[in-house]
C-alpha cells in the first residue's frame, strides 16, 4: 500500500498512471526521410511528407520499429506481431496533416512490468499497459509575435514510443522511481537519449484520489511534465486539489490539466469540448505491420545486460549493498566502468572510489563519464598502490587529484613527486625514536592512560615524513614503545 | 437510420466546416439515405472475420533509416499564407 495523505476530515490515497513519450534515436523521422535533431533552424529539417503535402505517402523507418521492439522487450512485455497504425484526428496548427498518426487498437507492444527501486530500499512492480508508435506534432512559439504564433515544423513526424503504464503508483516517490527506471532502461538499450530538458522524454501524468481500499475515482491528466522535479510537485499538488474538492462535498470533472512550475499548481487548459473526439480509424495510407518471430528473437538475444539483472549480478558476484548496486547500475557507463575496475580487486573499496571520489569530480567539474581524465584502467592502478601499500588512502586522494588534473599514470605521478610510502619498519622507528626522546612530557602523558595523546604523536610522525609513513605501521610502533 | 442536425453540427464542427442552415436540411437527409443504403450490409454475419483495413492483403514496406531528406524550409514555407524567416505564422493559439 502506498501512503495515505490525511485531509481535513478523511483519509486518502493517490492513484497515479503515467504516459511517458519516450523521442527514439534515430537519424531519420518515422515517416520520412528528415533528420530528427534538435535545436536546428526552423524547418529545416522538414520533408513534404512531414509538412503534410497533398499525395506525399508515408513510408515506416526500420529503425523505429526495431527500437520500439526492443523497448518492449526490455520491459518485460508482449511484442505483437501485427500492428496497425491508425490517425488520430484533431486540429492544431503544429499539426499539418489534420491528425496524428499513431496506433490505437493494435499497438506494436502490449503488457508488460517494470521493477522500480524505492527510497526505503523496497521494490515494486509496476505494470505496462501498452507502448505504441506515434509521430511528434511541431513546435508553437508564442511568445516573438504579440498576436501571432509562430510553428516550426522540425519535430512534427519524429518518431514517439508513448510509453503508457497500469495505474498501479500510489506516491509521487513511485512515480519518480517509475520514471527513472523508465529511463535508464531506454538509456542502456539506447533506444533513447532520456533528455527531459529537451523533451525528448516527457510524461502525461493521471492522478486520481480515493479512500482507501474504494474503487477508483475521477482522474484528471496533467500534461507534459518535463522534470521528474515537476512530476513529483505536480502531483502533490493535484492529489491535494482533488481532497480538497471531494472534502467540501464536490465532485472531480475528468479534465486535462497544465502543471506551472513557476506558481507550483495545475490549471484547466482552455479545454475544447469535443477534444477527445479523435475518431481514431486504421490510416489508409499505411498497411499492417508484420513482424516474424524470429526477428522479435533476434532483437533479444542482442539486448544488452539490462540494469536490474545486473544489479542483482553486482550484490551476488560482488558481495555489493543493494544501494550501492543501485548507484553503479542506474548509468551503464558506469556499470562498465565498475565492472571493468573491480575486476581482480575489493569490490566494496572500488564501488567507495567510484561513489566517492569519481562522482565527485564528475559533478564539480559538469562532466560525463566518458569525458572523466581518469579512465578504468588509470583508477584500477590507483587502487593497486594502495592496495600494495605503496601509498596510504589519504595519499592516493591527493594522487587522484593529480590524475584528473594532469590525465597522468598513478604510477608516474607517486614516483615522480616521491610518494611512495615508507613501510621499512626500521626507517619509521628511527623517526619514532627521535620524537619520543624529543617530547618526554607527552609520552608520559600516553603512559599515563591518556590514548588521546598518542594521536598527537601519530600526527608528528606523519609531518616529519611529509605523510609518507605507513600510518599502521607508525601505529604499532608507538603503542609498542609507549607501552606502560 | 436517420441523421439529425445536431448530428450534422456536431460533424461539420469536428471537421471544421461551415454549413448553412439550408444545407443541414439537404445533408441531413442525404446521409441518412447514404447509411440507410449502408445498414444493408447488417444482414451479412462478420463475427468471425477480421476487419478489413486495405484492399491489398500485404504488410507494410519498411524503409532504411537514412536521413536523405529535408533541408529546404523555404520551399516548406513557399505557399503558407504568411511566413516569417522560416516559420508559418497564425493566430496566437496559446493554451
Amino acid at each position: 500500500m502506498g501512503e495515505i495523505l490525511k485531509g481535513t476530515k478523511d483519509e486518502w490515497e493517490v492513484v497515479i498512471g503515467l504516459e511517458v513519450h519516450a523521442q527514439v534515436l534515430a537519424g531519420s523521422k518515422l515517416f520520412s526521410g528528415a533528420t530528427a535533431e534538435f535545436g536546428a533552424e526552423p524547418n529545416s529539417q522538414v520533408s513534404f511528407v512531414d509538412a503534410a503535402m497533398p499525395g506525399m505517402l508515408p513510408v515506416l523507418n526500420e529503425e523505429s520499429v526495431r527500437q520500439a521492439v526492443r523497448t518492449g522487450l526490455a520491459v518485460n512485455a508482449i511484442i505483437n506481431l501485427r500492428s496497425v497504425f491508425a490517425r488520430k484526428n484533431y486540429f492544431y496548427p503544429d499539426l499539418p496533416q489534420g491528425y496524428q498518426i499513431s496506433q490505437y487498437e493494435l499497438p506494436i507492444v502490449g503488457e508488460g512490468a517494470v521493477e522500480i527501486d524505492l527510497p526505503d530500499g523496497g521494490g515494486k512492480t509496476i505494470g505496462i499497459e501498452r507502448l505504441h508508435l506515434e509521430q511528434d506534432a511541431g513546435k508553437s512559439l508564442h511568445d516573438l509575435h504579440p498576436t501571432k504564433s509562430y510553428i516550426d515544423l522540425n519535430r512534427s513526424g519524429v518518431t514517439l514510443m508513448e510509453i503508457v503504464s497500469k495505474p498501479d503508483m500510489s506516491s509521487a516517490d513511485e512515480a519518480v522511481a517509475y520514471i527513472a527506471k523508465l529511463r535508464s532502461i531506454l538509456r542502456y538499450i539506447g533506444a533513447c537519449d532520456g533528455n527531459m530538458q529537451n523533451g525528448s522524454m516527457r510524461a502525461d501524468v493521471n492522478v486520481s484520489v480515493r479512500n482507501p481500499g474504494d474503487k477508483l475515482g475521477t482522474r484528471c491528466e496533467i500534461k507534459n511534465v518535463n522534470s521528474l522535479r515537476f512530476v513529483r510537485q505536480a502531483i502533490n499538488f493535484e492529489a491535494r486539489r482533488q481532497i480538497e474538492i471531494l472534502e467540501n462535498g464536490d465532485i472531480i470533472d475528468q479534465e486535462t490539466r497544465l502543471y506551472d512550475p513557476d506558481r507550483d499548481e495545475t490549471r484547466l487548459m482552455r479545454s475544447k469540448e469535443d477534444a477527445h473526439d479523435y475518431r481514431y480509424f486504421p490510416d489508409p495510407d499505411l498497411l499492417p505491420l508484420d513482424l516474424e518471430q524470429s526477428y522479435v528473437d533476434e532483437l533479444k538475444a542482442d539486448l544488452p545486460e539490462l540494469p536490474d539483472i545486473r544489479k542483482k549480478r553486482f550484490v551476488a558476484d560482488y558481495g555489493l549493498s543493494v544501494y550501492d548496486a543501485s548507484v553503479l547500475v542506474a548509468e551503464r557507463d558506469t556499470g562498465d566502468y565498475f565492472d571493468s575496475v573491480a575486476k581482480n580487486r575489493d569490490p566494496k573499496q572500488v564501488a567507495n572510489w567510484i561513489t566517492g571520489e569519481l562522482f565527485g569530480h564528475l559533478k564539480k567539474n559538469d562532466l560525463t563519464l566518458k569525458e572523466a581524465p581518469v579512465s578504468a584502467k588509470k583508477l584500477g592502478e590507483l587502487i593497486d598502490l594502495i592496495t600494495n601499500n605503496t601509498i596510504s588512502g589519504r595519499t592516493a586522494k591527493e594522487v587522484f587529484e593529480k590524475m584528473w588534473r594532469t590525465g597522468s599514470d598513478a604510477n608516474e605521478i607517486v614516483e615522480s613527486e616521491g610518494l611512495k610510502q615508507i613501510t621499512d619498519a626500521g626507517a619509521i622507528e628511527i623517526i619514532v625514536d627521535k620524537i619520543i626522546a624529543e617530547n618526554p612530557k607527552n609520552a608520559d602523558e600516553v603512559r599515563g592512560g591518556n590514548s588521546k595523546a598518542i594521536g598527537w604523536f601519530v600526527g608528528q610522525v606523519m609531518q616529519a615524513t611529509a605523510g609518507k609513513a605507513n600510518p599502521k605501521a607508525v601505529n604499532e610502533l608507538l603503542r609498542n614503545k609507549l607501552k606502560d | 437510420m436517420s441523421v439529425d442536425h445536431k448530428t450534422i453540427q456536431k460533424i461539420a464542427h469536428l471537421a471544421r466546416i461551415r454549413v448553412s442552415a439550408e444545407e443541414r436540411e439537404e445533408l441531413a437527409s442525404e446521409l441518412s439515405n447514404i447509411f440507410d443504403w449502408i445498414e444493408e450490409l447488417d444482414k451479412v454475419d462478420t463475427n468471425d472475420v477480421d476487419p478489413m483495413t486495405s484492399v491489398v492483403q500485404a504488410s507494410a514496406t519498411l524503409r532504411k533509416d537514412n536521413p536523405n531528406d529535408g533541408g529546404y524550409p523555404k520551399k516548406i514555407t513557399a505557399n503558407a499564407p504568411e511566413a516569417v524567416e522560416h516559420f508559418f505564422t497564425v493566430p496566437k493559439v496559446v493554451e
